[in-house]
């Protein structure tokens, strides 16, 4: 980890002003986080309703990885988007003794991350959308550090979709939710992405709520699995036999 | 008539409607499908500008404080729709005539009225002849700024929904998160009187200038009421595209800070 890497200058308090400064594009900044406990935060939902699902309660520990499953439509990016408050819900949200009705929505989204399966980028190069990386993070990603120098138009599909969970990673959330975290990789590349993951979320006592399609990434990945019925969530054994 | 006035007779006026006749032949012929817009076009005009004379004739005969608020605020309501019908994609629940038309008022009227106040300062100051024609001028070039900059606004907003949506995702807030598209906006509102100033005097003549030189006035006495106007022109629509893409921007998201593109109507007239 440099900390010589040339990151983008943060202010993170711009967003005061009405019209913000002198550049051009937003840049990465860290949302201001409370003093949390070594043992992290759970990830609590409370009769969460969005889309399809009705009344959706879960708690995720601090290090536990819970998988989702569903066909499409079924409404998993919904309740993703509905946990992350990008769209209008009914219920509560809980991350550690902090409830989402009582944070900021931007600092909530700051430590509740979404990544969605397609990333967006706005500036030019890569780097401008990070902030300080996650030792080792780029390494277990098939990745090299020298790649936060490229060109965001250059990058592939699946450069994309690694870099945006390296992008969410190093602004520290306290919560993360994957949307299909590996769909445009090949298997050799997702199962070290699976496993970085899984170590990761184990020592930074992360709760983490994967949409997963793939029934084997859920057996290696997952804790605990919740398969999309109708309007709820039905528990599914993790590992078959 | 002042001296040195050559009136227009109706019969001068028909020659010039007989030309745009032989143009909407000319088009016709061309099959630029024009004709029919061109001459109702030229019909509206007409009869626009007629109804105006004779309101502002009497306007100008009465001269009362209430008659000239009443036809600012007539003027100052149909500047908002026009704005409204100029969005691709317009703010739905009466939004975009609202935010519209309350930029437009902060802008062009509190503009108009420094004017005659502090600079002009004619008895009353409200004296039509002065406050009807700079309102006029204001209005119409406030309201095509406060139009392109939120029609950009809101359609650059439903292009990249995606980018201001990752944005708020990795914990920015509303602001920065659609922080460019709304300078961008801005930019587009205030560019056409920033070129309108750079070329005035060496590729156009500005018409109120030509129209007062055309009226008697000495060029000089024309020239310094054309630099106040433009001045003023470009404050208000500096202002007014400000404030109307402010308040805009803030209403495409919802007190959480989402992302409320359901706010904008789809495309209209496409």
């Amino acid at each position: 980890m440099s900390a010589s890497l040339p990151l983008y200058p943060r202010n993170r308090y711009h967003d005061v002003l009405l019209i913000p400064g002198s550049i051009d594009l937003p840049a990465a900044q860290r949302v201001p986080r409370p003093v949390t406990s070594p043992r992290g935060d759970r990830l609590a939902l409370r009769g969460v309703s969005v889309g399809p699902l009705q009344d959706v309660s879960l708690v995720i520990e601090p290090g536990e990885i819970v998988c989702i499953s569903g066909e499409s439509g079924s409404g998993k990016s919904r309740l993703l988007r509905a946990i992350a408050d990008l769209d209008p819900h009914a219920g509560e949200v809980e991350i550690g003794a902090d409830a989402r009705a009582a944070v900021a929505a931007h600092c909530w989204r700051g430590w509740v991350m979404l990544v969605p399966a397609e990333s967006s980028w706005w500036g030019d190069t890569v780097i401008e959308h990070f902030l300080e990386p996650v030792p080792g993070s780029f390494a277990a990603f098939g990745l090299k550090e020298e790649s936060l120098e490229w060109q965001v138009s250059r990058l592939s599909s699946g450069e994309k979709q690694r870099l945006a969970v390296l992008r969410a990673l190093s602004h520290e959330p306290r919560a993360l939710l994957l949307d299909e975290p590996t769909a445009n990789l090949d298997p050799e590349l997702t199962r070290e992405v699976e496993a970085w993951l899984r170590d990761y979320a184990r020592r930074e006592r992360l709760p983490v709520l994967w949409v997963a399609h793939d029934r084997a990434q859920i057996e290696r990945v997952g804790d605990r699995h919740f398969a999309i019925r109708g309007a709820r969530l039905e528990a599914q054994p993790c590992r078959t036999a | 008539m002042s001296d040195g006035l050559i009136d227009l007779a109706w019969w001068q006026l028909a020659i010039g409607a007989a030309l745009v006749v032989a143009l909407a032949v000319v088009t016709h012929l061309g099959r630029l499908g024009l004709s029919r817009d061109l001459l109702v076009a030229a019909t509206r005009m007409v009869i626009q500008l007629a109804i105006i004379g004779l309101v502002l004739e009497a306007l100008f005969s009465v001269a009362a404080f209430h008659w000239v608020a009443l036809m600012a605020v007539i003027m100052l309501l149909l500047a908002g729709r026009e704005v409204m019908s100029r969005q691709k994609r317009r703010m739905t629940g009466g939004w975009a005539f609202a935010i519209g038309t309350v930029s437009m008022f902060i802008s062009s009227f509190a503009v108009t009225i420094f004017a005659l106040v502090v600079v002009i300062g004619p008895a009353p100051w409200y004296t039509p002849q002065y406050a009807i024609p700079l309102l006029g001028m204001l209005l119409g070039n406030t309201m095509t700024g406060v139009a392109l900059g939120m029609d950009r606004l809101t359609d650059s907003a439903w292009r990249q929904r995606q980018v201001i949506e990752g944005r708020l995702m990795l914990g920015m807030s509303w602001s920065q998160a659609i922080g460019d598209l709304r300078r961008d906006a801005m930019r587009s509102g205030m560019i056409p009187i920033i070129n309108g100033m750079a070329a005035a005097g060496v590729v156009s003549l500005p018409g109120m200038m030509t129209g007062q030189i055309l009226a008697g006035s000495p060029p000089a006495l024309a020239v310094k009421y054309q630099v106040l106007v433009f001045f003023l022109i470009a404050v208000g629509t500096g202002f007014g595209t400000v404030a109307a893409v402010l308040a805009a921007s803030r209403r495409l998201f919802d007190e959480r800070q989402r992302l409320r593109l359901e706010r904008i109507g789809g495309a209209v007239g496409s």
